[in-house]
């Protein structure tokens, strides 16, 4: 059993890359797309431009309170039939996780920006530097230890997240997995094996994101 | 493109049990996870030996694993070994697995954050350890965690969407059913968003309103 249980891994291992490469894949992007527009969405919400918070918070209220899979389907099925858009399950996947993921990044940016002491904002500006240079060179550089760790957590979860994209079809490691399954029975080895694999990926994330913070809490 | 209104209202019936399902379903593994926390939080506190390091890995093994699999492995895996487990019960099982995990680690810093004196000095006026426990750390742990409990049960609530992955008719199980018998996608998605809206909104603006009090609600602060 265990060693045929092996040889099936061995054999279906190319299947089982490609279905980890689309996994890993949709988890990436969306991790790089998240950091991006997290970064972008802490810097806007703490330059206190009245309007664009209010807008700001309506998205950020939105995403974080209707489940992923709510929007995920919302996108999936929605989009075809409001906007005549029809968007392949993996980008639809990429966008709604990046979506979600920003409104978790943005709120630890800010967070980190917001617990700089005011004189550095206050002194960059003195010294003449406009925004780019402020946020660039001053502020952001200074919340990159305080955001690191929560930020890290962030991607676990979008990594775990990522698991739903089966369910509007992405043919990802699960759903070959699953295929491997209706050819060959083996059940507890398939879902065993797709258990140890997120396992595999995330818990370096969180034990990395658990040291850092130990490590930087101090300074 | 017409909003069949007749059509979305005639499915109200069967959503209104699918919003009891999602509730049944989420208070329930709520209430269990609740439950294998108090005695991980209980196993911790006591320093059970070999106990202790199960709970860890326990812990780090539910919450760096996406529910779907954990679902999918009691619901698709194990009849293969003879355990048969209906949908439902895969699901109250499942997040009970996830949602113990996440409580414990919860109640830990909870723990954590009682001070010492407070364990010594009920150690010191002859309180035993499950006297200490019941009546020095819980009460004060509980206060402590309360919002980070409380974001949870919320989280738990809004995984319970996760649970129509396995047959069990809740929000969009029913949502996706109704898509495939009658192709009148615009009117189900309208009427799952508005649901998901009216039940997870109010939540999370809940949670806002509880975490600003209780941050200055704290025991002796």
């Amino acid at each position: 059993m265990a060693s045929s249980g092996l040889e099936l891994l061995w054999v279906s291992a190319p299947q089982l890359l490609t279905g980890i490469g689309r996994t890993l894949g949709i988890s990436l992007l969306a991790i790089v797309f998240s950091s991006i527009g997290g970064l972008a969405y802490g810097v806007l919400r703490n330059l206190g431009i009245r309007w664009l918070d209010t807008i700001l918070l309506i998205y950020l209220e939105a995403f974080r309170a209707i489940p992923v899979l709510v929007w995920l389907y919302l996108f999936f099925f929605g989009l075809p039939i409001f906007f005549g858009w029809s968007i392949p399950g993996f980008w639809c996947a990429v966008l709604v996780l990046s979506l979600w993921g920003i409104s978790e990044t943005g709120e630890v940016v800010r967070g980190a920006l917001r617990s700089i002491p005011r004189g550095q904002r206050e002194a960059g500006l003195a010294i003449g530097l406009g925004l780019p240079g402020l946020y660039g060179r001053v502020l952001l550089p200074q919340a990159l230890q305080r955001m690191t760790p929560p930020m890290i957590n962030v991607f676990t979860r979008l990594i775990k997240t990522s698991s739903l994209a089966v369910l509007i079809g992405v043919v990802e490691v699960i759903k070959i997995g699953q295929q491997i399954i209706e050819r060959t029975y083996e059940s507890v080895l398939i879902y065993g094996f797709l258990f140890l694999f997120f396992f595999l990926v995330c818990y370096p994330l969180s034990a990395a994101s658990r040291v850092l913070e130990r490590r930087w809490s101090h300074s | 493109m017409n909003f069949d209104v007749d059509f979305a209202l005639s499915t109200l019936p069967a959503f209104l049990v699918a919003v009891g399902v999602t509730l049944q379903v989420g208070l329930i593994a709520i209430a269990t996870s609740l439950c294998v926390a108090l005695i991980n939080a209980a196993i911790a506190v006591f320093e059970v030996p070999v106990l202790k390091r199960l709970v860890r890995l326990y812990v780090e093994l539910a919450r760096n694993t996406p529910l779907l699999i954990q679902l999918f492995f009691i619901y698709f895996a194990l009849p293969s070994i003879g355990i048969r487990i209906s949908g439902f019960a895969s699901a109250i099982i499942a997040m009970t697995f996830l949602g113990g995990a996440y409580l414990t680690e919860i109640l830990r810093a909870g723990v954590a954050a009682v001070p010492k004196s407070q364990i010594e000095s009920g150690l010191s006026i002859g309180l035993s350890r499950w006297q200490l426990l019941r009546h020095v750390i819980l009460p004060q742990a509980g206060i402590l965690s309360l919002p980070a409990l409380f974001a949870n049960f919320v989280f738990l609530l809004k995984e319970t969407t996760v649970v129509s992955a396995v047959a069990v008719p809740e929000i969009l199980y029913t949502t996706k059913n109704y898509i495939a018998l009658y192709y009148k996608t615009y009117e189900m998605l309208a009427v799952m968003t508005g649901l998901c809206v009216l039940l997870f909104v109010p939540l999370s603006l809940l949670l806002r309103v509880v975490e600003r009090r209780l941050q200055h609600g704290q025991f002796g602060s």
